[in-house]
């Protein structure tokens, strides 16, 4: 039976790459990527060994503590990234939950992470090479680690099943947990920063975390190579308990969440009223606005764009801080336009095949283009001035304002002509309705990352005129050029869209059912 | 666009079809030589249907018979490889736009912008096609009250029970008056009181000159539903006409199981039946 559930695993994973070779050529090429990591860590951890007895000893236990802090809060950020053998779905199957246990557990050190994380803990043998008697520790002690890691991971997200009461708190927490990623370039660079003094206090933190359930199993190896046995057994023993106690736990989270599956309560949004489709104009295009308004707000994979907004200019003025040079700051307006114009870049993707209601009313392809940049128009032409005008003053540089909104609002606008064409004509492989906004389907990343380069690269392409007159505007410090650069975005910009709005919609018109298929192939 | 009556309770009526399936209208549905392959699997081969205006005409075959594989081409929502489809008169595939007016369709397997709330799903339905707002507004008002639908108004769509989101599905199917209902499906998953009202709606919608299409598994219920009725299977055609001819004496499930063959005798494998060794 584990072996079953180990091979149905790999069979889905299998199974799911085959459907697309480029898929799986993605997933190579970030199997390579994954690889080199890994062996740079192992590398990493031999050279450890030459290193002094107290440098080894609290590098290894505050990166193992880091790494089982890793696996446990992962569930908890992204709900959903390996539902490949979810609990839920072998409820009907009459299978001992002990047997399911070890299933679980097996599948999971057998999955990539698990693979990785092995094959590191494991090299720490070779970082205690130096003393005998600690490596040998060092291997019981890997496999604890190891097991605490997956069995960690598994009971919260059993854990987290029995607290969350279906849809509503997934994506609230979906999006609560999003900012801190959000702003981990800031976390790291604020840390890099702080790094000669992390290596200060890294015994400390490394004496504190050595008796905690994380990071004891890592700490006996380093005990035992001291010579202090008697904290290493102490050690020994909190890193065993907690495995015993995760796994107690894990069991009963587990029989807990099969026997009451998560149910949502329906969700009333106010009886009988219409919402934005009473404010905006009664047409198919004020329709199309409408509805994707409506969902800027109700689906989380698009508020999270949305949650990405505030914490732009955040993430400027972290590195305006540590430059030391305010201007950096000005950039927020454009980066934000840019980031919106092309955030309804997947939107027919993310319709999915709910995008048939669209083909069966025979709605126009432009109204359906217009309406969904209308959509975005209506926060984002705000949101762009009161950014814009709002970092300048911060940083008291009024005179670049006009060439900064001209950049902005040339990249908005064609930014938005680009994704009306795009959208229209290309599936992407995106989170499906109701799924994590987390979640891709292995080697997604790849395709489209490299279809958004190259419409970035299109895009820098449209607006070069704007930027060329408003970077003139900068240096010399004419306003008149910022002008100028506004006026040619407002213009220029403005055509675009037109034409982009056309052609996409044209592209729909004749191309229709073809995007429909490419759609029902995704779904 | 037909503005519609104020009655008080009554489906959104067909525009007026003059006397219903007289010899000079064209057929509701009219499918000629359609095929449709995908890779090495032909889905649809060669097909012939005419579903005459006014009919209450049922879609029956196996798993796979390329029941649905020809409802989305004959919707537009799937470009053949060949072969000619008409709606009233109107090719499907020269004149979608013209076409889609007249059709109004319930796709299975297809999702549903499942954030918006019932009401805001239909309206939304029916403001694609063009409607006028107010028309929009007060038809919503009547499709929700006939589907037992009033008091999951409100709720998001994504809360729905299988049932009712079939039945809201419904809803935006006939939000623009249609000629024709193209319905892949409707019963699944519905209750039997629902399913009972909306037998009603649809069996007055036909008696005012609409015609209906139905595909189900519901062999019973197609019987007695249905004046017309089609076997699919493989891709074709296997006999088509009113439900009496094609039924032949005999009910339509076992004239259905004759057509389409694969039925198996026999009581299941000897460890099936046995209770015996059922202790552990």
């Amino acid at each position: 039976m584990v072996a079953h559930l180990v091979k149905l695993r790999f069979l889905i994973l299998w199974n799911s790459l085959k459907k697309s070779p480029w898929q799986l050529v993605a997933v190579i090429i970030g199997a390579l990527y994954g690889l080199g990591l890994l062996i740079a860590i192992i590398a990493g951890l031999i050279a450890l060994g030459f290193a002094p007895l107290d440098v080894t000893r609290s590098v290894t236990v505050v990166a193992g503590a880091a790494t089982v802090l890793g696996w446990i809060v992962l569930p908890l950020v992204a709900s959903g990234i390996d539902q490949t053998v979810e609990p839920a779905r072998l409820v009907t199957f009459p299978i001992p939950t002990n047997t399911l246990l070890l299933g679980l557990t097996v599948s999971g050190v057998l999955g990539v992470a698990g693979i990785v994380t092995s094959l590191a803990a494991f090299t720490t043998v070779a970082t205690w090479a130096h003393y005998p008697l600690a490596a040998v520790a060092a291997l019981v002690c890997a496999a604890i680690a190891v097991l605490t890691c997956v069995v960690g991971s598994r009971m919260i997200t059993a854990l987290s099943a029995n607290l969350g009461s279906g849809r509503r708190f997934r994506e609230a927490r979906g999006l609560i947990v999003f900012v801190p990623i959000i702003l981990l370039g800031p976390i790291i660079l604020a840390v890099t920063e702080a790094a000669p003094a992390i290596v200060d206090v890294l015994p400390t933190v490394a004496a504190i975390v050595q008796w905690t359930p994380i990071g004891a199993a890592w700490a006996v190896p380093g005990s035992i190579a001291a010579g202090e046995y008697g904290a290493a057994g102490v050690q020994f023993l909190i890193a065993l308990s907690t495995l015993v106690a995760f796994v107690v736990a894990w069991r009963f989270a587990l029989v807990h969440a099969l026997e009451n599956p998560a149910h949502t309560a329906a969700s009333k949004a106010g009886k009988g009223t219409l919402g934005f489709f009473g404010v905006f104009p009664g047409t198919p295009t004020g329709a199309v606005a409408a509805r994707a308004l409506t969902y800027w707000l109700r689906d989380p994979r698009y508020a999270q764009s949305l949650v990405t907004v505030p914490l732009i200019p955040i993430g400027l003025g972290f590195m305006a801080n540590i430059n030391g040079v305010q201007g950096v700051l000005n950039a927020t307006g454009p980066i934000v336009a840019l980031l919106l114009a092309l955030s309804i870049y997947t939107d027919v993707s993310y319709d999915n095949t709910a995008f048939a209601l669209h083909l069966q009313t025979g709605v126009r392809g432009a109204a359906d283009r217009l309406g969904r940049v209308i959509a975005l128009m209506v926060f984002a032409v705000p949101l762009t001035v009161v950014l814009t005008v709002g970092t300048v003053w911060f940083t008291d540089t009024w005179s670049v304002l006009p060439g900064l909104l001209g950049i902005a609002f040339g990249a908005l606008l064609s930014g938005c002509a680009m994704s009306s064409v795009i959208s229209g004509r290309f599936a992407f492989a995106v989170p499906l309705p109701g799924e994590s906004p987390f979640k891709s389907p292995p080697g997604a990343g790849v395709g489209l990352t490299l279809s958004l380069f190259a419409t970035w690269a299109g895009l820098t392409i449209l607006v070069i005129p704007e930027t060329v007159l408003a970077i003139i505007g900068f240096v010399t410090g004419n306003m008149i050029w910022g002008w100028a650069s506004l006026l040619v975005a407002l213009v220029l910009g403005g055509a675009m869209l037109v034409i982009g709005v056309r052609w996409g919609g044209a592209i729909l018109d004749r191309r229709g059912p073809e995007m429909f298929a490419l759609l029902q192939a995704k779904k | 666009m037909p503005q519609s009556e104020p009655n008080e309770l009554a489906a959104p009526e067909p525009t007026p079809v003059p006397v219903a399936s007289a010899p000079e209208h064209p057929p509701a549905l009219e499918i000629h030589g359609l095929t449709k392959r995908f890779g090495q699997k032909t889905a649809v081969d060669n097909l012939d249907l005419v579903v005459p205006a006014g009919s209450f005409y049922g879609l029956v075959g196996p798993n796979g018979a390329g029941k649905t594989t020809t409802l989305s081409m004959a919707t537009g929502l799937l470009r053949p490889d060949a072969g000619e489809i008409r709606t009233h008169g109107v090719d499907v595939w020269r004149n979608l736009l013209e076409a889609k007016r007249l059709v109004g369709v319930l796709s299975d397997g297809v999702r549903l912008f499942d954030r918006l709330t019932g009401v805001q799903l239909v309206t939304y339905a029916g403001l694609l096609s063009g409607m006028d707002r107010d028309v929009v507004v007060e038809r919503t008002a009547d499709l929700l009250q006939l589907l037992d639908l009033e008091n999951a108004g409100g709720t998001l769509v994504v809360d729905y029970s299988a049932g009712m989101t079939k039945k809201i599905a419904l809803a935006c199917a006939m939000i623009h008056a249609p000629r024709l209902l193209v319905l892949d499906e409707p019963f699944e998953s519905v209750d039997p009181v629902s399913s009972a009202n909306i037998r009603d709606i649809l069996d007055g919608f036909v008696k005012s000159g609409g015609t209906v299409i139905v595909s189900s598994h519901a062999m019973d219920l197609v019987q007695r539903m249905c004046d017309h009725v089609a076997i699919i299977a493989q891709g074709r055609v296997l006999a088509a006409g009113t439900t009496d001819e094609v039924r032949a004496g005999s009910s339509l499930e076992d004239r259905f199981v004759e057509l389409v063959g694969g039925r198996r005798h026999g009581e299941g494998p000897e460890w099936l039946r046995t209770l015996s060794n059922s202790a552990s």
